[in-house]
């Protein structure tokens, strides 16, 4: 019998701990499968953020550093420093990245750190029950904005990529989603890409998942899909925002 | 033997950790422990090390996280508002039971205080000043030789317990210069062999099955039963520490001591002129300086109450924060007087002599 379709090797067996129908494990997969494909799982090591994704560092089958909140990327750097033989990258969510460790993410962005860092937006805190990100759009109502997130008052929704941007240092940045098999499937080719410039020690990838949060926006899982789509790709527009391996890529 | 320089406590220290074997070095800038910084970003490159300045206390210690996560001696240092900081990573380093070595160049507080040698971060060194239940090794220096022999002894105590050592040093200790000598530093062989001690749990590279390793470094145990076995795992080590590795020096101590003094650091120093001057005028006073303030010599204070001392005298550059552990010591066998000196002022030997005097 031949095998058509397994687990990474870069997975561990544990049972996922998210909500049906998010997408964490999408992306989870699609890291790993890009961590096997480049062969570089022997000289891997991932951060795992706080969050819901908090129990990433027993979900990668690799060695794993479970960082306080927002400092994934200045404990990469320390490890990438320590080692830099290997391979370092990090996974966040929207409010450990874009919150409470927007100073970690821009400077080792600006140093140009060669490492990988994973971000998972989907607008909102899913661990702690679903308060309002920094990514939270304007007018969108979580558990701490309930009339809606009001822009005057507390500004508007960070875009990471952008941001990240302005910097020179990065060599790569891309926006990605998964809300269509189609957006998977290409958001794959990213991940591979990213890392692919991780293991020839290019510099800094980042890629961005533009993602959902069923449990916490009240809807079902497809009805997620369709309300990202409308609502939160128009303000996080897909796309590569910078490739230094192509000739007007910067 | 080998050569005395003549350096600043702050380029010794820097030295001398080096010359342990740390290779790696992540920190930000502030006064007074600026020379040990600036040291360090013109030495390491030199040894093939890494030099970072961090954009911020809080990213040095999770640097300092990430490399000790792989197995390799790390340090950090800053001054008292830095070290503030810094106690969230202390923290995530001691659960994760990482060995790290973090400097302290203590400056007068509370909040950007001032830039003088004080001893006001005491309580935060030795009662915690992150969140949870932890301790850190704490060794106080009072010489600029022993700042760095103390560097030597930091890293190896933090290998040994897999635990982060604190030295708390003060702007004093930093900034002067004294005649120092160091210790040969680790040769290519005994660096490889400390690279390689901690592969049986750090992050290092890996082998496919059935040789591959899936190692974790981490403080999370999000069940309460697990996380209880964790905790009392540590207070296993703290306990074992505890016994093992307490150190003091014991100055003019004798069974003729009227009064037994106790002091650390900076105040020690100060405190040995005026036991000196008081010897000369036949009045005969003891000292305990801890060298670990966290193990506390306990015992040692107490063995040395001996008949005809009628009190003990502790002197502090803060408003009172050893004392609690002397008294703890001395159990209210004796009474524990107080001399204390806050904003970054010094005491004089003379202060210390009519405290000492003081019926």
């Amino acid at each position: 019998m031949e095998i058509i379709a397994q687990r990474p090797k870069s997975l561990t067996d544990l049972q996922f701990t998210y909500c049906p129908g998010c997408t964490h494990g999408i992306s989870h997969r699609l890291i790993a499968e890009a961590i096997d494909e480049l062969e570089m799982r022997n000289q891997m090591m991932g951060v795992a953020p706080v969050g819901c994704s908090v129990f990433a560092y027993k979900f990668f089958d690799c060695d794993m550093a479970e960082a306080a909140h927002g400092r994934a990327p200045a404990v990469a750097t320390g490890m990438k420093r320590a080692r830099p033989d290997m391979h370092v990258f990090t996974y966040q969510g929207d409010g450990d990245l874009a919150a409470i460790g927007t100073a970690e993410i821009i400077h080792a962005a600006n140093r140009g750190e060669h490492i990988s860092v994973f971000f998972v937006n989907n607008a909102i805190y899913g661990m702690t029950g679903g308060q309002m990100a920094p990514t939270t759009l304007p007018g969108m109502k979580t558990s701490t904005s309930p009339y809606g997130r009001d822009e005057t008052d507390i500004g508007y929704p960070i875009q990471a990529c952008e941001l990240l941007n302005s910097l020179r240092a990065p060599y790569f940045i891309e926006r990605v989603s998964l809300l269509s098999p189609q957006d998977i499937i290409k958001a794959k080719k990213v991940v591979k890409k990213a890392l692919q410039f991780n293991k020839e020690e290019k510099g800094f990838t980042f890629v961005e998942f533009v993602s959902t949060c069923p449990t916490n926006w009240g809807m079902t899982p497809l009805d997620a899909m369709k309300w990202a789509k409308e609502n939160m790709l128009p303000y996080f527009p897909l796309g590569n925002f910078r490739d230094k391996s192509i000739e007007g890529g910067e | 033997m080998a050569e005395k320089v003549l350096m600043k406590g702050n380029e010794a220290v820097a030295e001398a950790a080096i010359r342990a074997g740390c290779r790696l070095y992540f920190a930000y800038p502030i006064t007074p422990q600026s020379e040990l910084i600036e040291y360090m970003a013109k030495m390491l490159p030199k040894v093939d090390g890494t030099f970072v300045q961090a954009e911020s206390e809080v990213a040095a210690i999770n640097m300092v996280y990430g490399a000790s996560g792989t197995g390799r001696r790390v340090m950090t240092s800053s001054s008292s508002p830095g070290i503030s900081l810094k106690m969230e990573g202390i923290s995530y380093i001691a659960g994760a039971n990482l060995p790290a070595v973090i400097i302290n160049v203590q400056r007068g507080g509370p909040g950007l205080g001032d830039i003088q040698p004080a001893q006001g971060d005491y309580f935060q060194a030795t009662k915690g000043g992150g969140h949870g239940d932890y301790r850190l090794i704490v060794l106080a220096p009072s010489t600029v030789q022993e700042f760095a022999d103390l560097a030597d002894l930091a890293f190896d105590l933090g290998d040994k317990y897999r635990n982060p050592v604190m030295i708390l040093s003060d702007g004093l200790l930093g900034q002067m210069m004294e005649p120092v000598e160091f210790k040969p530093a680790k040769t290519e062989e005994e660096m490889e062999e400390l690279n390689k001690q901690h592969y049986d749990w750090c992050m290092h590279s890996n082998e496919d099955e059935p040789n591959h390793h899936h190692h974790e470094i981490n403080s999370l145990e999000i069940d309460p039963l697990v996380l209880e076995q964790h905790v009392i795992k540590l207070g296993k080590k703290y306990d074992e520490i505890t016994k093992n590795e307490q150190r003091h020096e014991e100055y003019n101590i004798s069974k003729d001591n009227e009064v037994v003094v106790v002091a650390f650091g900076t105040a020690a120093r100060i405190a040995k002129s005026a036991i000196d001057e008081l010897q000369e005028e036949g009045i005969s006073v003891g000292m305990i300086r801890p060298i670990t303030v966290w193990p506390y010599p306990y015992d040692a204070i107490k063995n040395v109450l001996h008949d005809k001392v009628e009190k003990v005298v502790v002197c502090e550059l803060n408003l009172g924060q050893m004392i609690e552990d002397v008294k703890l010591a001395v159990n209210g066998k004796l009474p524990v007087e107080f001399l204390g000196k806050v904003g970054g002022i010094l005491f004089t030997p003379a202060e210390i002599k009519a405290k000492i005097l003081d019926k």
